[in-house]
């Protein structure tokens, strides 16, 4: 998937970019010296194994915290991909799940807290080339950095956010995070939290995000299908996964992950599909008299009532109504893709005005410092 | 306060101080006449003029003062200019808040600051009047709108009869032209509405001064063209009412006189005259170029950087990406994210932006890769003044971080000065990989000035080699292993296979880069980090001391824009027959390896700043220097003659000379030293 320019390869040490070519770099690669240095090793590996993007670092996550196996499926599908390891960065914010970069062998910057969809739009933006994950948490994304999440969105920058949700500030040890439900009691809010929660899928689709899906971290073949969809998106995609803090919010999502209670509240989204859920399929999903969705019980409506899940709609209020029958308790709590549709992605049309412009009137930089209002004093 | 001997003294030309020279036929000199409808015209020769123009914000008085400097420059003067207006786009129509100025000195030899004050005064309302008669000196020139006197307009700024016709103006050089009515009748024919004709009286304006100063003409009827190309019918208008102000100042008996003022003699070579925010957009630029590496420039409208922003992205063709970002911290942020991928990455802003900058600048300090960070200084603290200049973020630039978290610092001292200050300012953030802060300012980003164009090839090479091989005994990446000269750490951009690497704010172990809390691991990076930094001195020239005499006890020490005033200052001691060594830094973060040497060789060094001390408490601290700090914070440049005024009174109290200056503070100096 790395565009390299063969013209820049024949040369060992053409890491130092040829002053000498025209002025005005062939934008169609990245720049002469970004491409000689990432040719200079010759072929991509991209048949890659899962201990291939395993590094020496010891991880130190709590044991038994949700972020392993989150770890462990990223791990194991991401080699499908036949992206080589030297092409992937990922860029992560503050936070227990921030610390995920340091345990994939891949290029990674662990960065300060919230700025990671930033950090990431700037080199996604400047390196079409790449492909550029964020991984963040709640308090992370949602809190210190809601900004950057939701105009990274709106931008479609060509990102893969994952954004561990286990409703808690962990790594400052148990404060009540943006996503918690209200009348939580934590260290901070000893009386019960009285902050309305976000809910992130909701957010995102409200920020017209073009890739929104929603996953648990324990359910590795639900998680791997939301990632993959993700991952081939071309834009920015959010994965919502819901991770549980063993030490300080434990069995926040075991409503869901109960094998006797979470058929019961789980709304699986597959394209294509009617939304009919619950055990023997008893519960499904059909349109309110507001232009919004209700959940019904199957053998009260007709089945031509029952919606059929549309992941590509344009028009964002289908997905964003889905992201709204989910409760703070988390009673129907609908899980897959909730919409993927096409846009432009910014960087290639940041790459495109670039190409247009040096298409349009070379650059000349003596043209440019001389400007046309220059004299000459003999 | 005319100066006696050996004092500054007033200059020659047959020019009495303080006037710019009377409407008057009469006067003297190389007056030789010209004469459309039999009027006898006079031509006056003068060697330096300051023109300030004021009107209400929407009165066009910036673009009228740009156009009248590029004609000036073209010419071939020496010249300065100093935009003044207020942060409200639109304040209310002729009242106080909304009155906008324009100040151009222009001279036939080479001047440095743009005038202490004006010799000729425009006002285009009552409001411009009030706002700016207090800086004219008596017997100055005052030209006025006479048309936008009307009641309701003097009311508005408390004018209880109108100073045009009450007598309260003999003091000055009075003559009130109806600008605005002249120019409707000129446009009578050009189908144009009365309220549309009316917004052509600034090139009306402009015309009139242009015949006055013996302006070429040509370059503003070409550029009225090309700016409303699309537009005809306003194109013809504005040319139309340029044309009529000059043919009426040609023709009129209110002026009997017109001015010239030579081409000042500059070394051969192509010039353009260019502004602050310009030169530094194109210092990017040509860093982009020079280096081989993409520019990304993330940032933030914010004034008074925002022109840098707007410049950069019509240069899309240089491979030059600009990102306006949702906020100042996502501009840092991306242009971070930009140079972890291999480009130039560059954030420009004013104070409060570095503000919200501080946390990323520390991550840049951390992972150690070329960032540059443009702080053009305003007012401050907060808001402050939005529009106004100041020198108050010296210290946010050096310690504004959590943590030890050094990072170089650069200042430009002149408009033109922008250009090469960014270059250098890439070389070190290239070379040492580490944020740089370019401390620009206010008065240099809008002011300008001639600009030597400089010949491409000859700017700094600023390539710069990627890691493409491990680097460890073992085959392995380490991306904190330094280069034992530069303390650099190695460059690996992502794409290149084999140096997968992570980094990020927290500390570093010494060459793997992995996660370290050990104690003595974190002293040593913390006092690595530093000696990076501090190594950088090795790299900086030797410090210039301005010293012509070389006699000098006192020593003058100055960074930034004050530059200008503080030459134009020195100049004027040294023609007193004193002797001042003058010292103008450009490195502020490392200082120069040989500054505390020179400054101990003064018995007294002065540091004036438009803050309240700050380089003096730098050098006192780091020198053990006695400096004598002078500051001001007018959100206004210094004026030479208050400066030369606080230098005389420190050698003086030095050295025990008791020969008097001619400040010049109630005068328009004319003095034989150029400004």
């Amino acid at each position: 998937m790395t565009a390299i320019d063969s013209s820049n390869t024949e040369s060992t040490n053409a890491h130092v970019h040829d002053l000498g070519m025209p002025a005005g770099p062939d934008i169609t690669t990245i720049s002469g010296a970004i491409d000689a240095s990432i040719a200079a090793n010759g072929e991509k590996q991209t048949a890659l194994k899962a201990k291939d993007l395993k590094t020496d670092q010891e991880v130190r996550w709590c044991p038994g915290c949700g972020d392993y196996v989150i770890l462990n499926a990223v791990q194991s599908f991401l080699p499908s991909l036949g992206i080589a390891r030297e092409d992937m960065v990922i860029v992560s914010g503050i936070g227990c799940s921030s610390r995920f970069p340091y345990y994939m062998n891949t290029y990674g910057m662990h960065s300060i807290h919230g700025r990671a969809p930033a950090i990431a739009t700037g080199l996604a933006a400047s390196r079409p080339d790449l492909s550029v994950w964020v991984v963040t948490g709640d308090g992370d994304a949602l809190s210190i950095g809601g900004n950057h999440l939701i105009h990274t969105l709106r931008r479609n920058v060509n990102l893969t956010i994952l954004l561990f949700n286990n409703r808690i500030y962990g790594l400052t040890k148990g404060q009540y995070s943006p996503t918690s439900e209200v009348g939580k009691v934590t260290k901070s809010t000893p009386m019960g939290s009285i902050d309305a929660p976000f809910n992130p899928v909701s957010l995102a689709l409200g920020a017209d995000a073009t890739f929104v899906g929603r996953a648990m971290d324990s359910d590795r073949k639900g998680l791997t299908d939301v990632l993959r969809q993700a991952a081939e998106h071309q834009g920015t995609s959010l994965v919502e996964i819901y991770q549980n803090c063993n030490i300080f919010n434990d069995g926040a999502f075991e409503l869901l992950k109960d094998p006797n209670t979470g058929p019961m509240w789980t709304i699986p989204l597959v394209h294509g599909e009617p939304l009919v859920f619950g055990p023997g399929g008893a519960s499904c999903v059909v349109r309110d008299d507001f232009g919004g969705l209700r959940i019904a019980e199957s053998n009260q409506v007709d089945a031509s009532q029952i919606v059929v899940h549309d992941a590509h709609r344009d028009d964002p209020s289908y997905a964003f109504a889905l992201s709204r029958l989910s409760t703070q308790d988390l009673r129907y709590s609908p899980m897959g893709v909730f919409r993927s549709v096409v846009k432009p992605t910014y960087d290639r049309m940041m790459a495109d005005q670039l190409e247009d412009a040096a298409a349009q009137e070379p650059a000349d930089l003596d043209a440019l410092l001389a400007g046309s209002d220059s004299w000459t004093v003999q | 306060m005319t100066g006696t001997n050996p004092g500054i003294s007033p200059a020659a030309n047959g020019v009495a101080p303080g006037m710019h020279p009377a409407v008057d036929p009469a006067i003297d000199a190389a007056a030789h006449s010209s004469a459309p409808g039999g009027l006898v015209k006079s031509v006056v020769e003068l060697d330096r003029v300051v023109i300030r123009l004021a009107g209400d914000s929407g009165d066009g008085m910036q673009l009228t003062g740009g156009r009248f400097t590029s004609e000036t420059a073209s010419f071939g003067n020496d010249l300065s200019t100093l935009p003044n207006f207020p942060a409200e786009i639109r304040a209310p129509t002729g009242t106080l808040p909304g009155v906008s100025s324009f100040q151009l000195h222009f001279a036939d030899h080479d001047i440095m600051t743009p005038g202490d004050a004006p010799d000729v005064l425009v006002v285009m309302n009552p409001a411009a009047l009030k706002a700016n008669l207090m800086d004219l000196p008596g017997g100055g020139l005052l030209i006025a709108d006479s048309d936008e006197f009307t009641p309701r307009n003097l009311a508005k700024v408390g004018y209880a009869s109108n100073p045009l016709e009450d007598g309260s103006l003999e003091k000055w050089q009075l003559v009130s032209v109806p600008l605005t009515s002249m120019t409707t009748d000129a446009l009578a024919d050009s189908g144009l509405g009365k309220k549309e004709a009316e917004r052509s009286k600034n090139m009306f304006t402009l015309g009139l001064l242009s015949w006055m100063y013996h302006r070429p003409t040509e370059g503003t009827i070409r550029f009225l063209e090309r700016q409303f190309r699309r537009k005809p019918q306003i194109a013809a208008a504005n040319i139309a009412a340029f044309r009529a102000g000059f043919n009426y100042g040609e023709t009129t008996e209110a002026f009997a006189v017109s001015y010239e003022v030579k081409p000042a003699p500059m070394a051969p070579g192509k010039y353009r005259h260019i502004s602050g925010n310009q030169a530094l957009s194109y210092g990017l630029v040509a860093a982009g170029q020079r280096s081989g590496l993409p520019v990304f420039l993330g940032a933030y409208p914010i004034t008074p950087a925002s022109d840098i922003l707007h410049e950069l992205s019509k240069h899309k063709a240089f491979g030059v990406r600009t990102f306006q970002a949702e906020d100042e911290i996502a501009g840092i942020g991306a242009a971070l994210g930009a140079s972890f991928g291999g480009a130039l990455g560059v954030t420009t802003t004013s104070g409060p932006g570095v503000a919200l900058k501080a946390e990323t600048i520390g991550l840049a300090v951390m992972t150690e890769l070329p960032l540059l960070i443009v702080d053009v200084q305003r007012g401050g603290p907060s808001t402050g003044l939005p529009t106004k200049t100041e020198q108050s973020d010296l210290l946010q630039a050096l310690y504004g971080r959590n943590g030890e978290a050094p990072v170089p610092v650069i200042a430009p001292r002149s408009p033109g000065d922008c250009f090469d200050a960014t270059l250098e300012a890439a070389r070190i953030a290239l070379t040492y990989r580490t944020p740089v802060i370019l401390l620009s300012d206010g008065y240099l980003a809008n002011g300008a000035e001639p600009w030597s164009i400089p010949a491409t090839d000859e700017l700094p090479d600023l390539r710069t080699e990627f890691a493409t091989e491990p680097n460890g005994p073992d085959g392995e990446f380490l991306p904190y292993l330094r280069d034992p000269e530069t303390l650099a750490r190695p460059w690996a951009v992502p794409g290149t296979a084999g140096l997968q690497h992570r980094i990020g704010g927290l500390e570093k172990a010494d060459k793997t880069g992995n996660i370290s809390y050990d104690p003595e691991n974190h002293d040593f990076m913390t006092r690595t980090r530093q000696a990076k930094v501090d190594g950088i001195a090795a790299s900086i020239p030797a410090t210039e001391v301005d010293d012509p005499d070389g006699d000098a006890r006192v020593a003058v020490i100055g960074w930034g824009s004050t530059y200008g005033p503080i030459g134009a200052a020195c100049r004027r001691i040294r023609a007193s027959g004193r002797s001042i060594a003058q010292v103008h830094l450009r490195h502020l973060n490392p200082l120069p390896a040989d500054l505390g040497e020179i400054l101990a060789r003064y018995d007294r060094v002065v540091c004036p700043e438009m803050n309240l001390g700050q380089l003096a408490m730098v050098l006192r601290a780091k020198y053990l220097v006695d400096v004598h700090s002078h500051t001001q914070v007018r959100g206004l440049p210094f004026r030479a003659a208050e400066l030369a005024a606080v230098f005389q009174d420190v050698i003086d109290g030095t050295t025990g000379t008791v020969a008097t200056l001619d400040t010049g503070s109630d005068t328009p100096a004319q003095t034989g030293a150029a400004l």
